[in-house]
């Protein structure tokens, strides 16, 4: 097996992009998300390294070539992280309101409140 | 009537040209009105403040809906609060429209007044917007099994029972229809009360543009 210097600059970049996406908290949908990035990292290393085992799925699963697999898989793989995108900006958006209502409920509450200076 | 247990809500991004000449048209019936400046960058808190408002400040721009549920959190801090009336801060709404609603609230026993620019026909919207407001409400009326002529409408007279168990999550636009489902799903009395809206050249040229109607689906649909 011959490594081409394509498959080097992949391979970094997954193990690069993998490790920076671990650095996020959380709880169990978290670590779901952990175990399901390092499968992800394990089979993009896989088909870079063995291309063929894509056309191999394929026929397995009745579609035409490896690359539409792939292709099929990217557009799931997006969408829901699209979707979980979505609710965690969401959730952070709640958050962030919850934050600044107290900061004005308190402010307004205080005898002498804050001026109207704007920061323009 | 001093109308001292009722407080109006008015949310308030960047009016400042008109705020003034709202609060103190307010102010000529009912003393308290709380601002809930949603970040202005114009003066408007100021402008505000200076006509006889109390000025709740948000550090950011949030939205209309994040601005109403802070002024409903501000209201109920007041212990003498029996009534909030929300009032937009464009001009559009009339205080003989809200003082109405008020009188209807108190005759028939009614928890909440949504005001409604459908039920005559003082209000003159364009056929295009009219159309939007109408499935605007088709949409609310379906999902939250409430039956009313205009969901997406400002002017609203609420008691402090119905205030206190309301929580608006939508930051956005949706957050009326939010509120119409909220309400739908207590155990509470309400009605429409017919209300003029006050097109004017200044309303229509910050009024929110129809694509918004999309958002405000896509908004509700994702909820």
């Amino acid at each position: 097996m011959n490594i081409v210097l394509i498959q080097i600059v992949l391979i970094v970049v997954v193990i690069a992009v993998a490790a920076q996406l671990f650095r996020f908290r959380g709880e169990r949908s978290q670590a779901l998300r952990r175990i399901g990035l390092v499968l992800f990292a394990a089979i993009a290393v896989i088909s870079i390294l063995f291309p063929a085992v894509w056309n191999r799925v394929a026929t397995l699963v009745g579609v035409g070539r490896g690359t539409d697999v792939v292709l099929y898989a990217l557009v799931v793989a997006f969408l829901s992280f699209a979707g979980t995108t979505y609710i965690r900006f969401r959730e952070m958006e709640a958050n962030y309101t919850r934050l600044a209502r107290r900061i004005s409920l308190d402010e307004a509450h205080r005898p002498s409140s804050r001026s109207d200076e704007n920061p323009a | 009537m001093s109308y001292d247990d009722v407080w109006v809500v008015v949310p308030l991004y960047n009016e400042s040209s008109v705020i003034g000449d709202v609060v103190r048209g307010v102010r000529g019936t009912f003393e308290h009105v709380a601002c809930v400046d949603d970040g202005s960058t114009d003066g408007s808190a100021a402008a505000a403040r200076a006509a006889g408002a109390v000025v709740v400040q948000h550090p950011v721009n949030l939205g209309q809906g994040a601005a109403l549920q802070t002024g409903f959190e501000y209201a109920l801090s007041v212990p003498s609060m029996r009534w909030v009336v929300t009032f937009d801060a464009d001009g559009q709404h009339q205080v003989s429209d809200a003082l109405a609603m008020l009188e209807m609230a108190d005759t028939d026993g009614l928890d909440v007044v949504f005001g409604s620019r459908f039920l005559d026909d003082r209000t003159e919207a364009g056929f295009l917007k009219g159309l939007v407001l109408k499935t605007a409400v088709g949409y609310t009326n379906l999902t939250t099994g409430t039956r009313l002529t205009d969901a997406h409408n400002g002017l609203r007279v609420m008691s402090r029972e119905v205030v206190s168990r309301l929580d608006i999550t939508q930051n956005r636009m949706a957050h009326a229809s939010e509120l119409v489902h909220q309400v739908g799903k207590l155990d509470v009395r309400y009605a429409e009360s017919p209300v003029h809206i006050l097109y004017t050249d200044y309303s229509r040229s910050k009024g929110q543009s129809l694509w918004n109607a999309v958002n405000i689906l896509a908004d509700l649909i994702l909820r």
